[in-house]
């Protein structure tokens, strides 16, 4: 079923742009809640092991997001996110930032944009991400999820363990 | 990737393609500010190359960076599945 769902990733190096397209067998207000409630982020969004928390998070244009991956061994990466503007459901963009855990912001960030759209039940999102620095891009990745990805594995096993009980 | 197979000037890299030298010295520009190729001079004219590891560096990073979304989005397709099933 998992591989029925759209997923393409690419990156430009020339925009220094990157662009996430993938689908969900959801609805669209449930997946809109998905990307936009603290609660449910922390759910999804850190590669396992690491753990996302959110400190706070105010959804609405100039609110922010202020919030850690937290390593298997407890070590904290701090983030900003800035809502600059938001469609209810439809898009909402974001300025990124690195910061330390005094919320105080590494520049420069990258620039998020977030567009939502349901076609039969199923939800596409559409994802690009546009960094100054391409030099940022490559800490992005280097910024702890290294063990992330040895967990790949485990996930996707633990995934369709549960699938297949279904 | 005509320099992945010889290094080469602007002029014939020029050449090779519809474009003016001034157009691939730009380009070549960037490419060594990132240090995906490198310059050597011989005489009057600059030959450049690729930086084959440099390449294989980035390929590989692309990579990881897509794994972690591919990860997330699994874990998310959990969640949305745990939320679908509390809804009804």
């Amino acid at each position: 079923m998992k591989t029925e769902l759209q997923f393409d990733f690419t990156v430009n190096k020339e925009t220094k742009t990157v662009t996430i397209n993938r689908t969900f067998d959801a609805e669209l207000d449930l997946v809109w809640d998905a990307f936009t409630k603290a609660e449910i982020l922390d759910q999804w969004v850190a590669p396992k092991p690491w753990k996302s928390k959110t400190k706070y998070m105010n959804f609405e244009v100039g609110g922010k997001r202020f919030y850690a991956m937290v390593s298997p061994e407890g070590h904290e990466r701090w983030s900003i996110q800035e809502y600059t503007s938001i469609m209810p459901k439809t898009n909402f963009k974001m300025y990124n930032t690195f910061a330390d855990e005094n919320e105080k912001p590494e520049l420069p960030g990258s620039d998020w944009h977030y567009n939502f759209s349901e076609e039969n039940g199923m939800t596409k999102v559409n994802i690009s991400i546009y960094n100054e620095s391409l030099e940022r891009l490559e800490r992005m990745i280097e910024m702890g999820f290294k063990e992330g990805f040895t967990a790949t594995v485990n996930n996707l096993e633990q995934l369709l363990a549960k699938l297949s009980k279904k | 990737m005509l320099i992945a197979l010889q290094a080469m000037t602007p002029n014939t890299i020029a050449e090779n393609f519809n474009t003016t030298r001034q157009a691939v010295s730009k380009h070549l520009r960037i490419l060594t500010e990132c240090q995906l190729v490198k310059q050597e001079q011989q005489g009057r004219e600059i030959y450049y190359s690729l930086e084959i590891d440099k390449m294989k560096e980035i390929d590989k990073w692309i990579n990881e960076l897509r794994k972690i979304w591919e990860t997330r989005f699994n874990q998310l397709d959990d969640v949305l599945s745990i939320l679908k099933t509390q809804k009804k």
